[in-house]
């Protein structure tokens, strides 16, 4: 209890931001408890303000906004926290291979990432997205391929480091072969930067998906999504700000939530950077 | 500094290059789509001879490796081929696009520039005050509304209610430079935004690591003013991390305009690129995407070579 007032005390926006991101989660996890209506189906008039039937108004097919964001609020998580999952997971398999092994190997591996990574990363997206279609999991694939090379290059130097301390060493003579030391010996020790970097990048895979649906390459209609939310009701956006004014307002929460969030767990997990930025 | 230049881009630069370009082809390749009705559009009505005529015509009855090897040959003597859209060179269509991308990115750079630069000192030397804590919060604010939602909200906030700035559309310079920049206003407003709050928090941060090194100190205690320690002392080390940081950022802008060029309908180099995507014109995005790559790369380059430039005491030499 006390570490918590601690924690409070020392770091209130990220405190904040992880408050924020808890609402929104829940809202994630359970959007069938918040939204009153089916975010598909066409339930009032079309374009209606915003009043105590429809909180947040109605979009142009007369689907009820407040709803649609909520289940849209669930897409973007998806997205982010799987893409960012996926990346990490086999970013760090490329990055440790390439920092534990050296040579050859690690050219090879890392000139392939800076390939990717020199590709402006939402062409890149839209570019993986024409080729596998508007469907959700190849979203997550593309998101996930733009995002692979940031933890290979993050795990890449940190097993650098890891890999000449004196306990490495001590497996290898005692005969621990190369596969365990790199999952036992390596990993837990690299673990902390690469957490740090999800909690960053969860944020930018967010805002990819957004823009990706924004540019009408996101989930297929009528599924909501905050990107396409936001696209969609700039046609009317005049007659009825209401349409574009709440899906970016949620979008912005979602982000700002976010980026709070992973600053305080760096600043939590790497007390060098505290307070750089 | 010669020896580590010529290392560097026999090493780094070329093989990164050579790997985008295959990256590039094989993406296009796996793009779903017939060539053929691409060319001459769905549903025309020709015999299988004839696809295969035209097949053999632009070399896609050849191997894979093969066609990378003569699309490679070709775009080394400049020729990126013809669109299949427009028939035009895809050279002259990046050419007539640039200028648009490279207008809007110099205002976007001018804006970061006069927006962060001075409020990440004063942050920085204002630690933890009322002007730093504001400070932080914008830049927050400014990472957290992607560009494509402050543009949106741009057009519903500024243009629709105060029509003096434009939706959307681009004026060219020939028209008048008052009209051309006023189309270009909202874009680089929208893409400075995340731009300025990036760099804003790199020269907060550099500053503060050099206010508390030593020949600052000493500066100080030889009796320069404030003014003259922080200006011609700590900010003249401060700002090398911050230009690598702007160094990427508009490699970044160079390609990531995709978006904004859409929402305000600029005919830039971005718009060029996601409209070949959508209209499967597969000569157009290679080019576009293999030659915003390159600036990418290229600005990375010389981002890396300014290092010595700006700082003597860094040595190139591994």
């Amino acid at each position: 209890m006390r570490s918590v007032y601690f924690l409070v005390r020392r770091n209130l926006i990220g405190v904040l931001g992880g408050v924020v991101v808890l609402i929104l989660l829940i809202i994630a996890i359970a959007p069938g408890l918040f939204a009153p209506y089916d975010p598909t189906e066409m339930v009032g008039p079309k374009l209606s303000p915003p009043d105590e039937t429809y909180r947040m108004g109605t979009d142009r097919y007369g689907r009820d906004i407040w709803s649609r964001i909520a289940w849209g609020t669930r897409i973007s998580f998806e997205v982010g926290f799987l893409s960012v999952l996926f990346a990490a997971a086999l970013g760090v398999i490329l990055g440790i291979v390439a920092g534990y092994f050296g040579g050859a190997t690690d050219y090879l591996i890392m000139r392939v990432m800076d390939a990717i990574f020199a590709f402006p990363s939402v062409l890149l997206a839209i570019a993986l997205v024409a080729i596998g279609g508007s469907a959700l999991s190849s979203i997550i694939l593309a998101i996930t391929i733009v995002y692979i090379p940031i933890f290979a290059r993050v795990a890449r130097a940190s097993s650098l480091t890891v890999k000449e301390r004196e306990f490495v060493t001590a497996a290898f003579a005692t005969g621990v072969g190369t596969p365990r030391i790199l999952a036992v010996h390596i990993l837990p020790n690299i673990l902390s930067p690469i957490i740090v970097q999800m909690a960053l990048r969860l944020s930018s895979a967010i805002t990819v998906e957004a823009a990706l649906s924004f540019l009408g390459l996101g989930a297929v209609p009528p599924t909501p999504t905050l990107g396409s939310m936001l696209s969609e009701g700039r046609a009317f956006m005049e007659i009825s700000p209401w349409t574009v004014l709440y899906p970016g307002v949620a979008l912005a929460l979602v982000i700002l939530g976010v980026n709070l969030f992973g600053d305080a767990l760096r600043d939590m997990l790497d007390p060098r950077l505290r307070g750089t930025a | 500094m010669s020896s580590y230049l010529i290392r560097r881009v026999l090493f780094v630069f070329v093989p990164t290059l050579l790997g985008m370009s295959i990256l590039v082809f094989v993406i296009m390749h796996m793009i779903p789509g017939n060539f053929v009705d691409v060319l001459l559009g769905m549903g025309t009505d020709i015999s299988p001879d004839q696809v295969a005529a035209i097949e053999r015509a632009y070399g896609l009855d050849k191997p894979l490796s093969v066609q990378y090897i003569y699309w490679l040959g070709n775009v080394l003597r400049g020729n990126f081929g013809n669109s299949l859209r427009t028939g035009k060179l895809v050279g002259t269509e990046i050419l007539s696009r640039l200028p648009v991308t490279l207008e809007l990115t110099v205002i976007t750079v001018i804006l970061t520039l006069v927006l962060a630069i001075p409020t990440g000192i004063i942050s920085a030397i204002r630690r933890n005050d009322l002007a730093d804590l504001i400070a932080r919060l914008a830049a927050l604010i400014g990472l957290s509304i992607p560009g494509f939602l402050f543009g949106t909200l741009a057009i519903l906030f500024i243009s629709l209610k105060w029509p003096v700035l434009p939706t959307t559309g681009f004026v060219p310079i020939s028209e008048g430079l008052g009209e051309n920049l006023k189309s270009l206003l909202l874009p680089s407003i929208s893409l400075a935004m995340g731009m300025s709050a990036t760099v804003m928090r790199m020269t907060r941060s550099s500053m503060l690591e050099e206010l508390r090194q030593e020949y600052v100190q000493v500066a100080r205690a030889k009796g320069l003013s404030e003014r003259l320690v922080i200006l011609r002392h700590a900010l003249r080390n401060g700002l090398i991390p911050v230009i690598t940081v702007l160094g990427i950022q508009i490699g970044y802008l160079l390609g990531g305009t995709v978006i904004i060029e859409e929402l305000f309908a600029l005919p830039g180099i971005g718009r060029l690129a996601l409209n070949a995507i959508y209209q499967r014109d597969y000569p157009v995005v290679q080019g576009t995407v293999l030659f915003i790559s390159f600036v990418f790369v290229f600005m990375n380059l010389i981002t890396d070579l300014s290092y010595s430039v700006l700082d003597p005491r860094i040595q190139l030499e591994e």
